[in-house]
């Protein structure tokens, strides 16, 4: 019942923006392991050869070239094997739209990239928290919101 | 012939465990979804019988021992919230008088194995209760603070907002758009 190790994807094509988060989360001292992707297509098709080892959450760049991330995150959430993972959009943008727009098509996160490296390992551990919670608690996944 | 079926997954498992435990004159009530109160013990024989009958619907009795003390803690503490009459007490006392365990000690063990105190388990828990009552009820969110025990309804509102980083009316809005796009 417990997965002691959570199994992270990160999409994203800035590779700045990769190597920062991949940093700031082996900062944080919990049991993760991550796979980073540089578009949206290239997270698909890994996502789809790997059914039996379904990662637990996926944290999704918006804008990106080939396959941006709203289409992944309808690609996942409308497939009936894919749409329990948990998706957490990770993008500059902070307008309140794009937040709810994604929310509505099924987002689980939304979190607002941060400006320092202090911010973002808070903002990623606090991700990682809560949803550690969700997986570990038997809280109601249909009613996980969570925006940082 | 093919035929549409429409089911509540919870519904269906509180039926199922209301067929069950009827059939066995077994006096109970559900605390939630995976834990059930019995008004007597069962002996032996009973216990058998009932988990005989469980397994017919894939269910199984966890031995309460073997229930990590984390996991017991967490269930005492969605009983606690559910039930008013206990909250009486502070729950660090209700904790460790029912656990027989300083308070310290669970609160550390909690940390070590969760990555968060008891302490913020709770808010959550408490906050994922409102959540549930806003989108299940037609109660209002002053309503909702009172059922749940907040000092005010500006308490819950500021502990929904610094939960889950929305506003309890803006959660409630994008759910229901979410369901009305995607009904199950």
């Amino acid at each position: 019942m417990l997965q002691d190790r959570l199994r992270i994807n990160l999409t994203d094509d800035d590779v700045d923006d990769r190597l920062f988060f991949e940093e700031a989360i082996n900062d944080l001292k919990m049991n993760t392991e991550l796979t980073t992707f540089c578009h949206g297509a290239e997270l698909m098709e890994f996502l789809n050869a790997n059914l039996a080892n379904k990662p637990d959450l996926i944290f999704l760049d918006l804008n990106m070239p080939i396959m941006n991330g709203m289409e992944c995150l309808q690609q996942i959430k409308s497939s009936p094997l894919l749409k329990d993972i948990v998706v957490a959009i990770y993008s500059t943008s902070s307008s309140e739209k794009d937040i709810e727009d994604t929310f509505i098509k099924g987002a689980d996160i939304y979190l607002t990239k941060p400006s320092s490296f202090t911010e973002l390992k808070n903002a990623i551990q606090r991700v990682l928290k809560m949803n550690w919670q969700y997986h570990t608690s038997s809280l109601n996944k249909e009613n996980f919101l969570l925006r940082v | 012939m093919t035929l549409h079926l429409k089911y509540d997954l919870s519904q269906t498992y509180k039926s199922v465990i209301e067929f069950v435990l009827k059939n066995l004159s077994i006096d109970y009530y559900l605390v939630n979804l995976n834990e059930i109160r019995l008004k007597e013990a069962l002996d032996l024989a009973q216990k058998v019988e009932l988990q005989e009958q469980l397994s017919l619907f894939n269910i199984s009795i966890v031995d309460d021992q073997k229930l990590s003390l984390v996991q017991r803690v967490k269930l005492l503490i969605n009983f606690y919230l559910e039930h008013k009459e206990v909250q009486t007490k502070n729950v660090s006392d209700y904790l460790s008088e029912e656990l027989d365990y300083s308070y310290a000690y669970l609160s550390s063990l909690f940390s070590e194995a969760t990555y968060s105190s008891i302490e913020s388990f709770i808010i959550l828990r408490r906050v994922e209760m409102a959540k549930d009552l806003l989108l299940k009820t037609d109660k209002s969110l002053t309503e909702i603070a009172f059922d749940l025990n907040y000092s005010s309804v500006a308490h819950l509102s500021s502990q929904f907002k610094k939960t889950t980083g929305l506003t309890p009316s803006a959660f409630q809005r994008i759910i229901q758009k979410r369901n009305s796009i995607n009904p199950n």
